[in-house]
């Protein structure tokens, strides 16, 4: 596969991971002290659900559909997990279970209708956000123990959020990529005729992958109040667009079933860190939103002269 | 057809419509174990829907498949047709660009799983192209979307050839040699003949006669839907070929035709076209007045090169000279044509939106009395010009296309195939419309893919692979002359 350092699939390839590197890099130089397995823990703590929130993203993008209740659905989550995962386990498990089949259910729609995704997530934000606030009307509530206990976990060595972050790259990279119905998956959204045309059901594939975006979504929700304790409905708003930016900058497609899993959470460590680096730079707070979009359109404009270098 | 051997499929009056075009009008067919079948037609004639229906990705609307002597009504599927040993390599690539090689041959078959799955789907694929096109140059680890286009042919083509816990009795392939080289071609063909000795069947649809005569057993020719012959290929030449695909009864022509293209060089040229890139072929000429059919088979270049006119009007071009204003009538309706949010007189009206103007500003009776006016002439049946344009059925859509076009100030008019799936009524009168406006100095650039159509124009030009290939006048043109241009030379 490696022809040459020059080869544009290769560039592609690392691109994320060099971002990732200049970042940390720059960090490491304006902050020496961040270079320890606390610095580092505090640094990427936040990284934890923002890639598995990308993840899912990932998932529905990998059948050219794109998802904009992410956010709203990771902070219902959040809301359940801080309330009734707490009090009664039981009920709490139940209703993650219904989040997770109303995403799949979602999906169905989505296919049977052929409904564009834009639109039916678009107006499922607003659902979840209603029910997250029926659920918390005021930011409050706390996370169970153990979910406290797992995030909180410290291993030897190496910083937790790097070892999750590696667990969830090598998981999902070896459901998605290696796996034989995870070829199937990519296949239904790089030519979705073709994989009807060998006898597959179109309806199974996108049912698979909107139920995998909501598990990836429950986990994210989950290990974010393992973090904050408690919750609240808009604690995770911003991670709609995270995660798909995460995602592309991961060197996934917005069609095409091209996606990359070990790339997406390389993405959400990167944009994590970027959110870091601002502060360090001593970005005033006024600046720092534009300032991540910035580093975003330069990351993305590198990679479409990457893409364009293809093409020639 | 009781013969020794073995039928493993029979159709019976299949039929299949798509809205008012009887695409397949009850079609029996028989293929024997061990039997190349070629199957022969001019565009639309059915030969890709049959396939589909064979395949068992369309359901036909009337008829009996028989697979391996048992009737498969109402339960036969795609998945049926892969269980029972039926594959077909589409005309359109049915591969994924985003997997490797070895990935598309496993969604093939699901059998190919567990681990080491992708081990074994690639030898095997990596195997069946050693057999098929040996010196391939293709690695099962390479994703298809890096693959040129006749790589990906022949990935595909060995994908359905291979073998795991499904048997294998039919393979349709569906002009499988378009994008193979010579070379890759005879290849096929002699796989072909190897695994048809070995008591597989195939279905062979090509363009190329010279591949269907030589290498199939049978053939059946299909036209409008239906068979008109099915012999033993030694009793075909490619004479009698071509004769049985076309119309061979001439008798429509109208004498009035004939009496202006005699005088052809006296009027003023408007469009002088050579396809882009193509200095090999001939040129395309148009004279005021004139109508000017582009034909040959779908997607050899017409299309290419109305939009290469269309885009070097009002501009200088090496190839093309225009001199006049051009509209275009788009062929794809629901894409290129009508602005579907839009109402009937908007649709009419938008090409002329200049003459609307009054200071800047729409005049809205100005709109008005132009769709009045248009939608008499070209009969437009609807009671209010006001309604949604998506209110009308196709063939009054299009004779609002062709208002728009028409009502503008153009002098020269582009036709993309503008008829698809119009109705003989509409045509008709759209015909009539057509050559009223050529007498009063219009000039018609006609792309057709009807045979029919042809008999409506003052000259014809023939296309081969994006070249003009053929430029027969009024006088000359029949359908043998332009069947035997769109095929391959005569050797």
């Amino acid at each position: 596969m490696l022809r040459g350092l020059g080869n544009p699939r290769f560039l592609r390839a690392v691109l994320p991971a060099i971002s990732l590197a200049v970042i940390l890099g720059a960090i490491f130089a304006v902050n020496p002290r961040t270079m320890s397995p606390i610095g580092l823990n505090l640094l990427l703590q936040l990284a934890v659900p923002v890639a598995l929130a990308t993840i899912a993203q990932m998932f529905i993008l990998a059948v050219n559909d794109l998802d904009l209740s992410i956010g709203g659905y990771v902070g219902l989550v959040a809301c359940i997990g801080a309330t009734f995962l707490n009090t009664d386990p039981l009920l709490g498990v139940v209703l993650l279970g219904a989040c997770i089949a109303a995403y799949a259910v979602m999906g169905a729609l989505i296919h049977w209708r052929n409904l564009p995704s834009i639109v039916v997530t678009l107006g499922m934000l607003f659902v979840w956000q209603g029910i997250a606030i029926l659920v918390l009307p005021t930011p409050g509530g706390a996370a169970p123990g153990w979910i406290t206990a797992i995030m909180g976990f410290k291993p030897p060595l190496v910083p937790f959020p790097i070892v999750a972050a590696v667990v969830i790259a090598v998981v999902v990279h070896f459901a998605l990529m290696r796996s034989s119905y995870g070829v199937i998956l990519r296949g239904a959204g790089g030519n979705p005729r073709a994989v009807a045309r060998a006898g597959w059901s179109l309806l199974k594939t996108k049912l698979a992958m909107y139920a995998l975006a909501g598990l990836f979504g429950v986990l994210s929700g989950l290990s974010l109040i393992g973090l904050t304790t408690s919750a609240q409905a808009n604690i995770a708003m911003p991670y709609t667009l995270l995660s798909i930016a995460g995602a592309i900058l991961g060197g996934s497609e917005f069609v095409g079933g091209r996606v990359s899993p070990v790339g997406a959470v390389i993405g959400a460590l990167t944009l994590t860190l970027a959110t870091r680096a601002l502060t360090f730079f001593h970005v005033p707070p006024d600046w720092q939103i534009g300032a991540q979009g910035g580093i975003l359109i330069v990351v993305l404009a590198l990679r479409a002269l990457i893409n364009r270098r293809e093409v020639a | 057809m009781s013969g020794s051997k073995r039928q493993i499929v029979r159709l019976q009056g299949v039929a299949k419509r798509f809205g008012a075009v009887h695409a397949l009008a009850g079609v029996d067919l028989d293929v024997e174990a061990g039997q190349c079948l070629g199957l022969v037609g001019h565009n639309g004639a059915g030969k890709s829907t049959l396939m589909h229906v064979l395949a068992g990705t369309l359901a036909p609307d009337r008829g009996a498949i028989v697979i391996d002597g048992a009737p498969r009504e109402g339960q036969y599927s795609v998945a049926a047709a892969h269980r029972l040993g039926i594959r077909c390599v589409f005309q359109e690539l049915s591969l994924c660009p985003n997997l490797t090689v070895a990935e598309n041959a496993r969604i093939l078959h699901p059998a190919v799983k567990g681990w080491g799955w992708r081990g074994r789907a690639g030898r095997m694929i990596a195997d069946k192209l050693d057999e098929i096109f040996p010196g391939h140059g293709v690695s099962a680890d390479d994703v298809v979307g890096d693959l040129a286009l006749g790589k990906r042919q022949m990935v595909e083509i060995a994908r359905a050839f291979t073998v795991t816990d499904e048997p294998l009795h039919l393979v349709i392939l569906d002009e499988p040699t378009s994008s193979l080289d010579s070379v890759t071609a005879e290849q096929l063909l002699v796989f072909v003949r190897k695994i048809v000795d070995e008591g597989v069947s195939c279905i062979l649809i090509s363009h190329l006669l010279g591949e269907v005569l030589g290498y199939c057993d049978r053939i059946v020719v299909m036209r409008d839907g239906q068979v008109v012959a099915a012999r033993a290929a030694g009793e075909f030449d490619r004479h009698s070929l071509v004769s049985a695909m076309g119309d061979v009864a001439e008798d429509k022509k109208t004498a009035a035709h004939e009496a202006r293209s005699a005088n052809r060089d006296a009027a003023p040229v408007c469009v002088r076209a050579r396809p882009r890139g193509k200095a090999a072929g001939g040129e395309l000429v148009a004279h005021r007045g004139e109508i000017i059919g582009l034909s040959g088979l779908a997607g050899h270049g017409q299309t290419e090169l109305l939009l290469q006119i269309y885009q070097a009007a009002g501009r200088r071009d090496r190839d093309t000279e225009v001199t006049g204003p051009v509209a275009l009538v788009a062929g794809d309706r629901q894409a290129d044509g009508v602005f579907h949010l839009w109402s009937i007189a908007q649709n009419v009206t938008v090409r002329s939106m200049r003459r609307m103007l009054w200071h800047g500003l729409i005049q809205p009776a100005r709109e008005a009395a132009m769709a009045a006016d248009w939608r008499q002439r070209m009969r437009i049946r609807t009671p209010d010009m006001n309604n949604p344009i998506l209110s009308l059925s196709g063939g009054n859509q299009q004779k609002a296309l062709f208002a728009r076009a028409l009502g503008s100030d153009a002098e020269i008019v582009l036709m993309d195939d503008p008829m698809r799936g119009v109705d003989i009524g509409t045509k008709l009168e759209v015909y009539d419309i057509i050559r009223a406006e050529a007498e009063r100095g219009r000039t018609f650039l006609w792309y057709t893919t009807e045979m029919d159509e042809l008999d409506n124009c003052d000259h014809v030009y023939v296309f081969r692979n994006g070249q003009v290939v053929a430029d027969l006048p009024r006088g000359e043109m029949t359908e043998q002359k332009v069947l035997q241009s769109s095929f391959e030379q005569v050797a």
